[in-house]
Parts: C-alpha cells; sequence; structure tokens
C-alpha cells in the first residue's frame, strides 16, 4: 500500500466528512488516491490561507477536527495565518502539507520551505514524517492531539516520495509519553471557592471560549442560576451563556458592554470559567478587579496567574468542574439573596440602549440589530475582524454556543467569509450563515465567493461599508488627533459587480428604511449573496475602554466630547 | 534571579528548537543550556538556565509541560541541587612555566587532557564560579581556546527526617 493510500485511510478512520484545500506538486499523490477513493468532500478554495478558515470554521461550528490540505513551499507559508489564528483561539485542526521529496530536503530545493520550522510556536504540536511507516502513528496522533486537552492546530508535513512509497499497513495504539490531556486535574480549592461563593455579595461570571470547547453551557446555567450570579462573557465566550436571559451581562472587555464592565469593576467576586484573561478582555491585568476574589477555572494549568492572580483555581475540563462544584454548592443558601446586586445590574442594562433609527443613513447597529431579529438570533454568524465585529458582538445576541464564529485572539482580517463557507458545511440544515463584514477584511478573503458559489453555499455577507479601516481610523480620530494616516480608500471596488462576477448575487442598500426588506432578501435567496451596506463613514465603536486602562476608563458616544 | 530547570524530552529532532523557542520568545534570555541524552534510549535531559523571578519559571515550566515530548520538568533553583560544568581550557605553556601552570590548576583539581610543545588542553569542572576563577588565574599565561559545556544540574538526594 503507499503512502497515500495510507493517509486516506487514516482520515477516513477519523471519520473526516470535509477538507479544505488546493493541489499542488507536493501532495499530487494524496490527491489523485482521494480521486479514486472519493473518502471525503473535498472543498477546492481559492488561497490556502482560506483552506485553514473554512477548516477552522468548520472546527467551531461541529465541535469536529477541521482539515485542510495544501502543497509544500508556497502553498504551505499560506496556511500559516489560518493556524496561528487556530492556535490563539484553541481550535481543533490538522494541516496536512507536501513537502520535497527527502532526497531534495535541504537543497532549497523547487518549493521548499522548512514549514515545521516556521510554524512551531503557532502549533500544539507538529509531525514530519520521514518514512512510509510512520504514517499511520502520525495522522492518528495528530488528531487526537487535536482534539483532546486544550484543543490547538497541530501541522503534518510529508515528503512526496513518502506519499510514493510502499508500505505495510498495520494499525497501533497510540500514546506519547509527555502527553496525557487529563493529567492536571485539581479540584482542591473547591470548598474554598464554594466559601467565596457563599460570601460573595456581588459576585459576577466571567465565560470564556473554554466553556464553548467543552460544551459546559448547561453546567454554567445551573450555577448562575442556582447561585444568582449575573454572566459576562469574553468575545470566545460569546454563546457560552443565552445572552437573553435575565442573569446575562453580554460580552466584556474593551468594547463590552456597560453592564459587564460595570459589574467586573464593582464585583467582589469574579468566577472566570474557561478563559485566559486577554487584555482584551480585562484591560490592563494589574489593575483589573482589585478588590474582588478570582476565582479561576482552566483546563490548562500554564493559564493560571499568567495573566492575572487567582485566589484560589481548579484545573479540568469546565464542564466535569462546574458538575463538582454544583455538587458542592447543592447545599449552599443564599442567607441575603442578590436583590440588590441584580438590582443595580438591571439599570446598568437600562443604559445602553441604541436608538434604532428606521429612516436615513444605515447604521450598523441597526442593520445587525434587524439581521437579529429576522433570524430570530439562531443564525450561524461569523464576523471579519474590527468595528463590525465589536457591533457583532455587542448587538447580535447569542443564544447557544457554537452560533457565533469570529478570531479573538489573533484578530484576523478576512478570518469571516472563509470560515462560514466552512461553518455552513458543518450545518447540516443548510440555513443561512451570515457573515457579517467591513470593506477592509471583506476585500482580503474575496475571492472564496468564488468558492461558495461553486458549492452553492448560503453565506450571506451583510457588508457594512464605511470605505475606510474603520477600527484603527477610529484610533486615529481618539488617539491620534484626526490624522487618518492610510485608513481612507480613495475609491471603493463595485462590490455588486464584483459580487456578481464571482457568481454571489449583490446589492448595494443606502437608506435604514431598504435594511430589513434587503436581509429578508438575502435569507431567501439561495447560495452566496453580498449585501453593500454604506453605512457613514465616521461611524464609531462606543463604549470603548481606554486602551491600556481598567473596563470603568470608558468613551462613550455621550463622554466624546468632553475628553 | 537565576533559574535552573530540568526538562526531561524524547529525543526528536526539533525538540531542542521547540523548547529554546518557547523560551526566547517570552522574551528570557538563556544563559546556559546543556542537553544529552540518558541511560533509557529515546530519552534526553536538558538542563537550561535562565534569568527571571520565581512566577516566570514557574510559568516556564507549564508552558514546557504542555509541549507533547516533554515527560517532566522540574524547577531545580527552588530547592537544592548540585551544578556542574566542565571547561576545556587550551593555554601556553612553554617547557620553562609549564611546572609553574601546572602547579596552579592543581588548586582547581584540573586535569590534563593534552599536551604540545606550546601548551596544554586543562580539563575543569566544578561550577561557574570556580571554572571563572580557574580561567581567571590562567589569563596572564595566555589562553589560546576555551570552551563550556554550559551547566548541568540535578536535584540532591537528601536524607530522610533528616
Amino acid at each position: 500500500m503507499t503512502g497515500a493510500e495510507m493517509i486516506l485511510r487514516c482520515l477516513e478512520l477519523e471519520g473526516v466528512e470535509v477538507a479544505f484545500g488546493i493541489p499542488g506538486g507536493a501532495v499530487i499523490p494524496i490527491y489523485d488516491e482521494l480521486y479514486k477513493r472519493k473518502s471525503f468532500k473535498h472543498v477546492l478554495v481559492r488561497h490556502e490561507q482560506s483552506a485553514a478558515h473554512a477548516a477552522d470554521g468548520y472546527a467551531r461550528a461541529s465541535g469536529k477536527v477541521g482539515v485542510c490540505i495544501a502543497t509544500s513551499g508556497p502553498g504551505s507559508t499560506n496556511l500559516v495565518t489560518g493556524i496561528a489564528t487556530a492556535y490563539m483561539d484553541s481550535v481543533p485542526m490538522v494541516a496536512v502539507v507536501g513537502q520535497v521529496a527527502r532526497s531534495f530536503m535541504g537543497r532549497d530545493a523547487f518549493q521548499e520551505t522548512d514549514i515545521i520550522g516556521l510554524t512551531l510556536p503557532i502549533v500544539k504540536h507538529s509531525f514530519k514524517v520521514s518514512s512510509v511507516s510512520e504514517i499511520y502513528r502520525v495522522i492518528r496522533g495528530a488528531f487526537y492531539i487535536a482534539k483532546t486537552g486544550r484543543p490547538g492546530p497541530v501541522l503534518i508535513e510529508i515528503p512526496l516520495d513518502v506519499q510514493r512509497e510502499e508500505g505495510v499497513w498495520r494499525e497501533e495504539e497510540i500514546s506519547f509519553k509527555g502527553y496525557n490531556p487529563n493529567g492536571f486535574v485539581s479540584l482542591d480549592d473547591i470548598p474554598k471557592a464554594v466559601e467565596f461563593m457563599k460570601d460573595a455579595e456581588r459576585p459576577v461570571i466571567l465565560a470564556g471560549g473554554g466553556i464553548i470547547i467543552s460544551g459546559a453551557t448547561r453546567e454554567l446555567l445551573a450555577l448562575a442560576e442556582k447561585l444568582e450570579v449575573p454572566v459576562a462573557t469574553s468575545l470566545m465566550g460569546k454563546g457560552a451563556f443565552p445572552e437573553e436571559h435575565r442573569l446575562s451581562l453580554g460580552m466584556a472587555g474593551m468594547h463590552g458592554t456597560p453592564a459587564a464592565n460595570k459589574a467586573l469593576c464593582e464585583a467582589d467576586l469574579i468566577i472566570a470559567v474557561g478563559l485566559r484573561f486577554s487584555d482584551r478582555s480585562v484591560g490592563k491585568h494589574e489593575k483589573f478587579a482589585t478588590s474582588a476574589k478570582i476565582i479561576h477555572m482552566d483546563y490548562d494549568p500554564a493559564e493560571i496567574n499568567k495573566n492575572v492572580k487567582a485566589h484560589a483555581y481548579l484545573i479540568g475540563d469546565a464542564k466535569k468542574t462546574l458538575k463538582e462544584l454544583l455538587e458542592a454548592v447543592s447545599e449552599l443558601k443564599l442567607e441575603k439573596g442578590r436583590k440588590e446586586w441584580l438590582e443595580k445590574i438591571v439599570s446598568w442594562k437600562e443604559e445602553f440602549k441604541i436608538e434604532l433609527e428606521k429612516s436615513g443613513p444605515v447604521r450598523p447597529w441597526y442593520v445587525i440589530r434587524s439581521a437579529w431579529e429576522l433570524t430570530k438570533g439562531e443564525a450561524l454568524v461569523t464576523t471579519e475582524v474590527g468595528q463590525n465585529q465589536m457591533w457583532a458582538a455587542l448587538y447580535y445576541k447569542v443564544k447557544g454556543p457554537r452560533r457565533f464564529i469570529t478570531s479573538g485572539g489573533l484578530g484576523t482580517m478576512g478570518y469571516g467569509l472563509p470560515a462560514a463557507m466552512g461553518a455552513s458545511l458543518a450545518d447540516p440544515s443548510g440555513k443561512p450563515v451570515l457573515n457579517i463584514s467591513g470593506d477592509g477584511s471583506f476585500m482580503m478573503s474575496v475571492q472564496e465567493l468564488d468558492t461558495c458559489a461553486r458549492y452553492n453555499l448560503p453565506v450571506k455577507v451583510l457588508l457594512l461599508n464605511n470605505r475606510s479601516l474603520g477600527m484603527v481610523r477610529q484610533w486615529q480620530e481618539l488617539f491620534f488627533e484626526k490624522r487618518y494616516s492610510e485608513t481612507i480608500y480613495s475609491r471603493e471596488p463595485d462590490y455588486v459587480a464584483l459580487a456578481r462576477s464571482l457568481g454571489a448575487q449583490g446589492w448595494t442598500v443606502s437608506e435604514a428604511s431598504q435594511v430589513r426588506d434587503a436581509i429578508e432578501r438575502a435569507l431567501e435567496t439561495p447560495g452566496p449573496v453580498v449585501i453593500n451596506f454604506v453605512i457613514p463613514q465616521e461611524e464609531k465603536v462606543f463604549p470603548m475602554m481606554v486602551p491600556g486602562t481598567t473596563l470603568d476608563n470608558v468613551i462613550t458616544q455621550e463622554n466624546l466630547g468632553r475628553r | 534571579m537565576r533559574q535552573v530547570i530540568s526538562v526531561l524530552t524524547e529525543d526528536h529532532p526539533g525538540v531542542l528548537c521547540r523548547i529554546v523557542g518557547l523560551i526566547f520568545r517570552r522574551g528570557y534570555n538563556v544563559e546556559s543550556l546543556s542537553v544529552g541524552r540518558i541511560g533509557e534510549t529515546g530519552i534526553s535531559r536538558f538542563t537550561i538556565v535562565f534569568n527571571g523571578d520565581r512566577e516566570s519559571a514557574r510559568q516556564i515550566m507549564s508552558q514546557l509541560r504542555k509541549l507533547i515530548e516533554v515527560i517532566d520538568v522540574d524547577i531545580l533553583s527552588q530547592g537544592e541541587f548540585v551544578e556542574r560544568e566542565l571547561s576545556l581550557i587550551k593555554v601556553n605553556a612553554k617547557s620553562q612555566n609549564r611546572p609553574e601552570v601546572l602547579q596552579l590548576v592543581d588548586v582547581f583539581r584540573s586535569r590534563v587532557v593534552d599536551v604540545g610543545e606550546e601548551g596544554l588542553v586543562l580539563e575543569v569542572t566544578g561550577n561557574k564560579e570556580k571554572i571563572n576563577a580557574c580561567i581567571k588565574v590562567l589569563s596572564p599565561y595566555g589562553i589560546k581556546e576555551l570552551v563550556r559545556s554550559g551547566s548541568v544540574a540535578m536535584r540532591r538526594v537528601g536524607f530522610n527526617g533528616g
């Protein structure tokens, strides 16, 4: 049996349903084998970076491992941004890349790159296959590592001649000496945590992406309801807690809701679950919630005390840890209740009301609120990065996990459209996937509209077009005295014609009164659609925490002039 | 503060890059690193010395533990440990001052491992301070070449109940 055949058999055994990629010289045997075996659906994308993002979107939407394939050299280097994106957000992914034949290695051969070296800091692990006899262990091992423990991307490099080499198929037990994904459980602090919870008058739960990864949303809801604790989420935690729930505070952080950020600032106890205290979520680490006790729960022991010091910590899978904690608090009775605290929170939530102007210029929040209403909050949403992402996070309230997919850690522009492709393939219902986009990001992966069209994917791009790199422009306006250095485009593409030429439908909306009709029409139209919403160029995302400060140091539309 | 970490890994190509890269990108300068295979086949032991506080050593230990090929990590500097370094020193020592040089290095329990017309190659083991002192003493004669292994270190055995 050839190496390529073994590779495909391993992928079959892993139950791979879809892979994203582009063939090239160093992976032809793999593609040839795929041609014969039809092991899974292969999506031929237009750029390898999109293959990685699509695999990532597929993984986030389905909870399964995303797979992408690229050739050696430029094919593999094009994956790098996508791999880094997955690494930062703990997404399970396996990237299979070709390499020049072993005899050419190290000679700067055509399309040779040290992709293992290039990706060392952004993978959970990587494998170099040096003989056909290693294929089984490497591929099965890569999937095992990618999906267990704290998930992450794994890269496999397979030289061309190893794909052609004949070998004997042999299945074996896969284990790695130093890798025990369940080896770090530590629940000793449960009594301490319970004590903190009993004494707390103003507790807040801060939930992160770990809840979604471990499928712990139900346990989180149970804990919040049992102890009457309001819940804020990080950007990655959107979907960890139903955002229309009375205890939901929405997203915390740099562009978090006032309720979430004020509650964190006034809290006397913060229960952080599946969260790494990113600076975007909590501001300056040293000044974060200095008067609160902090219970930190995470799967990865390296996260404890990395960014914020914990007064008690629990290490383990969020679902199991929360179950243990629920058990421990089952007898707990709240003596004073949380009436006062919760009333305060309701008043903060009241503060954050937006005007939905139904005529005049198109406001970005009106677009997102309309999309939210028309999809009953149940759409699978992906975002690009920048203002569009923050507006989406603030105004599209998510009901459950794996329905809001965004590049949180790396902040990758051009992520949303290919991720939407991947996500829509993960969702067998065939329902539309909304990609909330800005014009800057959109143009970074626009070629994938063609992929969406070829596979008839129901990806609807809500393009919030402000003819600029909006978030940087916002910073320049607020902190660089309006020196708009290189953020405003002097011309713009004809987005409708562009969409049509790539096989999508498209139309432009420049009046608020047309917004709802346009979204409804997009939802009813099969295949990919781009709605070019022309929004005011000067539109900003508020509230905004002053960068490098604390969550209570906030700029809003109202206090803007006074700063 | 000087931190000494001992890391047990699978002996794979690339492990060194993963380990050093992990420390480097956190902004710490590796002062010394030594690695070698140990008895059991396929296992290597690293001794890594770098400057940082207690918390940074703990953080690096946690991050190192996440590497798939890393089997165990121990922060030796947060306890009792023994540490040695090996150095080879090629020193000018012609016949007229050779006895003098030999007498001096005897203080450092040094051994002669090579001899020629112009000079000697000496082997010195010990902790960093001892080797520094030996180099200082030999400097006036003219050191032609110098190589140092970097630290190897091990936790002390200790005594039960002691």
